[in-house]
């Protein structure tokens, strides 16, 4: 009999696709014995992707360190829906100080346990977009400067949330935030700005640096999991739509997620001590409309008065990533 | 041991005997030679497995103090000026999360203009914090109030400053006897914290609390505080029997019982004072004076119980609430409320400025009789001050005030243009 191998593509982000691998190479999430270290009830709005990161994130990194986890949460989103008074959501060792100094916090804790003798328990530091390109930045760099033992994770949603959607340094150009209104010559965050940690990280020579999204399950957890193989300081930006802040249907964030991704705007890849080792190929690339259109936060480049040549300006941004990255290879579509 | 050594080596002598775990600490004159001399004890093994964190910036160095004393290590750091701004974040936070860190100012002036030298306004832009705040008279009592202070700090969950006199103490030379590790091992068990950070017990720290419940932490932080006025004589009380000294406490008074004036201050300056105190009193004056200790918590009965005697106070002191006057002077009038006597206010030492024998001679004279203003300000240059407030008057919107000085005077660069 002739039989044809199903290639599953996206096994283990769907609940059919994880019941088709064996126990060992199953997600985290698929595993009924995870953590769930941000548990159900929090705050978060519907379709939040960064309660969703989260939850990946730390259920992974639990996972590789068989549940020795303490984090640290800079001010946000995150800390505000996970932790109002007398509630908390988090099911591990976890505290929050302030909204720019998590990284400094979680060297203090790392260090503490090193005077402890403590080798077992691991730390994590995370904060948003906001909380790590801007107001966190200079103790982040320290911490990655000193080599501290820290996984840092930023949960990027390109702005200011929490204080209702003001730009960071990490909103993408042309997007409409409340500080960046689509209005005058050049509606939305001006082109020109912004800041690439992950690379900025790279810079630091530190051992391990990656980025992520929620829309790839099993690529976030096997980067959290390698992030924890290592000791010194460790980076991983990961992309998580905001519904609320984006204008975006919370059924898009996963989708929204996956096409930030193939339209080249957010490329995924790996670094070790300084050095992109591998990156995720992009399939089939799609052009950048497809990601911006369903988000209202770019509303004004299409429609009747459509701007056509921003988003070719854009265009040119996912393009030279493409070109940097090498992510359209030939070859690389079986990673 | 008696030892000649310069205060901030004593200083470090003292929290090194401490046992600290994790020291944080950035760089800012006059704190340095105090975590380098610690740095140099740690690297060299002297303190066991204990960490030197050289952070990014002060924010860096409290915020790490933060992390490592919520994961239940005794936890230290220094700074002065700037530096205790630049962290002022993280000293509410610290105090607000009940976190026992130990903290050395080496008190030091705030710019603009930027100034190195000594006065209290980096300590007390602070005083507010839910800190401890203790002031060191002498080399001897800061490196003494160390060791109280870690004690002090883990008894009531709450972190305390211990503010030395930059330059005046932290660089100066003097013998101070440095106690022997086992009688500090006698006077300060091991920090034991209930809530640490924890995989195998977890717990959430620093929940956002709302109008429900922020009151009740509030007081709750100053109940902690009102508990220490109870706990700080006691400390100094079985510091005196384990080590044969007076230091620490919450008042200490000098030559206080007949007088008629009293002089209040805090820090190095009650060397000074108590030197004019002996003069005059050779001349039969009836004068004494008394050293507030602890700040924070304001020792409100027990120095209302040596002041309300008096027939007239003077708080001297080297801070100054710009627009209002003393930053410490409402205090005392809060201690004597009620009770109707002359306060005299000397604002004095600001940058640096030398408090000499001389003018406080001068001014406690004129307070004596009854002759001195509200708040007086010790050997101001009222020529320079009143030529600038003319000029001010013809040429308003001029900006930065030493270089308008400096102009006038025809001294600067700025004549360039
Ligand atoms: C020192 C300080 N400045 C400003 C704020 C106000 N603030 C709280 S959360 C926040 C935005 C957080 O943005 P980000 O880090 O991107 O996290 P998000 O809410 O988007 O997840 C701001 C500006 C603060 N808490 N502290
Ligand atoms: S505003 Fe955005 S980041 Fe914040 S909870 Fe809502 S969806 Fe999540
Ligand atoms: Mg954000």
């Amino acid at each position: 009999m002739i039989t044809q191998r199903v290639k599953f593509y996206q096994t283990d982000t769907f609940t059919a696709g994880s019941r088709l691998v064996d126990m060992e190479s199953r997600s985290v999430q698929a595993n009924m014995e995870r953590t769930n270290s941000l548990n159900s009830g929090h705050r978060a709005c519907q379709g939040c992707g960064e309660a969703l990161g989260a939850r990946y994130a730390i259920d992974a990194a639990m996972h590789a360190t068989d549940n020795k986890i303490i984090a640290v949460n800079a001010t946000g989103c995150l800390e505000v829906f996970s932790t109002p008074y007398p509630e908390t959501s988090w099911q591990i060792a976890w505290i929050h100080s302030l909204f720019g100094n998590a990284a400094a916090v979680a060297s203090g804790v790392a260090e503490a346990l090193a005077v402890k003798g403590d080798t077992e328990t691991r730390v994590i530091a995370q904060g948003g977009d906001g909380g790590t390109t801007d107001i966190g930045f200079g103790c982040l760099s320290g911490m990655f400067e000193r080599n501290d033992d820290v996984l840092y994770i930023c949960y990027d949603n390109q702005g200011y949330m929490n204080t209702g959607v003001q730009r960071s340094s990490a909103t993408p150009p042309t997007a409409r935030t409340a500080t960046t209104m689509p209005v005058g010559p050049e509606p939305g965050n001006v082109f020109g700005t912004g800041k690439d940690v992950p690379r900025i990280a790279m810079a630091h020579d530190i051992p391990y640096v990656a980025t992520a999204t929620v829309a790839n399950l099993k690529d976030l957890e096997a980067k959290v999991k390698k992030a924890m193989s290592f000791r010194g300081a460790r980076y991983i930006h990961i992309f998580v739509p905001c519904p609320l802040g984006w204008g975006s249907q919370t059924y898009d964030t996963i989708r929204l997620a996956r096409l930030v991704v193939e339209c080249g705007l957010f490329p995924l890849y790996e670094a070790e001590y300084g050095e992109v080792i591998r990156v995720i190929p992009i399939r089939r690339q799609v052009p950048v409309e497809e990601y911006l259109k369903p988000q209202r936060r770019f509303a004004h480049l299409f429609g009747k008065k459509g701007n056509p040549e921003t988003i070719a300006k854009l265009q040119v941004m996912a393009d030279k990533n493409i070109q940097k990255y090498g992510l359209l290879k030939k070859g690389g579509e079986d990673e | 041991m008696l030892q000649q050594v310069e205060g901030s080596h004593g200083i470090a002598e003292a929290v090194a005997l401490c046992r600290p775990e994790v020291i944080s600490a950035y760089p800012i004159t006059p704190q340095t030679h105090i975590v380098e001399d610690l740095g140099a004890m740690v690297k060299r093994g002297d303190l066991g497995n204990a960490r030197f964190m050289t952070v990014e910036s002060e924010f860096g160095a409290m915020s790490a103090a933060i992390g490592s004393s919520a994961t239940g290590a005794r936890t230290y750091t220094a700074t002065s000026s700037q530096g205790m701004l630049f962290m002022a974040e993280a000293v509410y936070n610290a105090s607000g999360l009940g976190l026992p860190i130990v903290m050395t100012v080496g008190n030091r002036a705030i710019g603009a203009p930027i100034n190195i030298w000594n006065d209290h306004t980096d300590s007390m832009s602070m005083r507010d914090s839910g800190w401890i705040q203790l002031y060191a008279q002498s080399n001897q009592e800061a490196l003494d109030l160390h060791i109280q202070a870690f004690r002090l700090a883990e008894a009531v969950s709450c972190p305390v400053m211990v503010c030395v006199d930059g330059f005046i103490l932290t660089h100066a030379y003097e013998r101070v006897d440095i106690p022997e590790q086992k009688q500090v091992d006698e006077y300060l068990p091991s920090f034991q914290p209930r809530q640490v950070l924890d995989p195998n017990r977890p717990i959430s720290i620093g929940a956002m609390v709302g109008p429900e419940a922020f009151t009740e932490v509030r007081y709750l932080e100053h109940h902690k505080q009102l508990e220490a006025l109870k706990i700080i004589p006691t400390l100094q009380k079985e510091f005196h029997e384990k080590f044969g000294r007076d230091s620490g406490g919450l008042v200490s008074g000098y030559r206080t019982e007949d007088a008629d004036t009293l002089i209040v201050a805090l820090g190095s300056v009650n060397g000074t004072i108590q030197d004019v105190v002996d003069e005059m009193r050779e001349d039969g004056v009836l004068i004494g004076s008394v050293s507030i200790c602890s700040f924070r918590p304001f020792p409100l009965a027990a120095l209302r119980e040596v002041l309300k005697k008096a027939k007239r106070v003077i708080m001297l002191e080297k801070s100054f609430a710009v627009g209002l006057g003393g930053v410490v002077d409402p205090n005392i009038r809060m201690t004597l409320r009620g009770i109707s006597k002359p306060i005299y206010n000397i604002i004095a030492g600001l940058g640096g400025r030398a408090i000499t024998k001389k003018s406080l001679h001068e001014v406690f004279d004129k307070a004596i009789k009854d002759e001195l203003e509200g708040t007086h300000f010790l050997d101001l240059q009222w020529d320079i001050v009143n030529k600038e407030i003319e000029r001010e008057k013809q040429q308003p919107r001029s900006g930065p005030i030493a270089e308008n000085i400096l102009r006038d005077i025809g001294s600067v660069a700025s004549d360039i243009a």
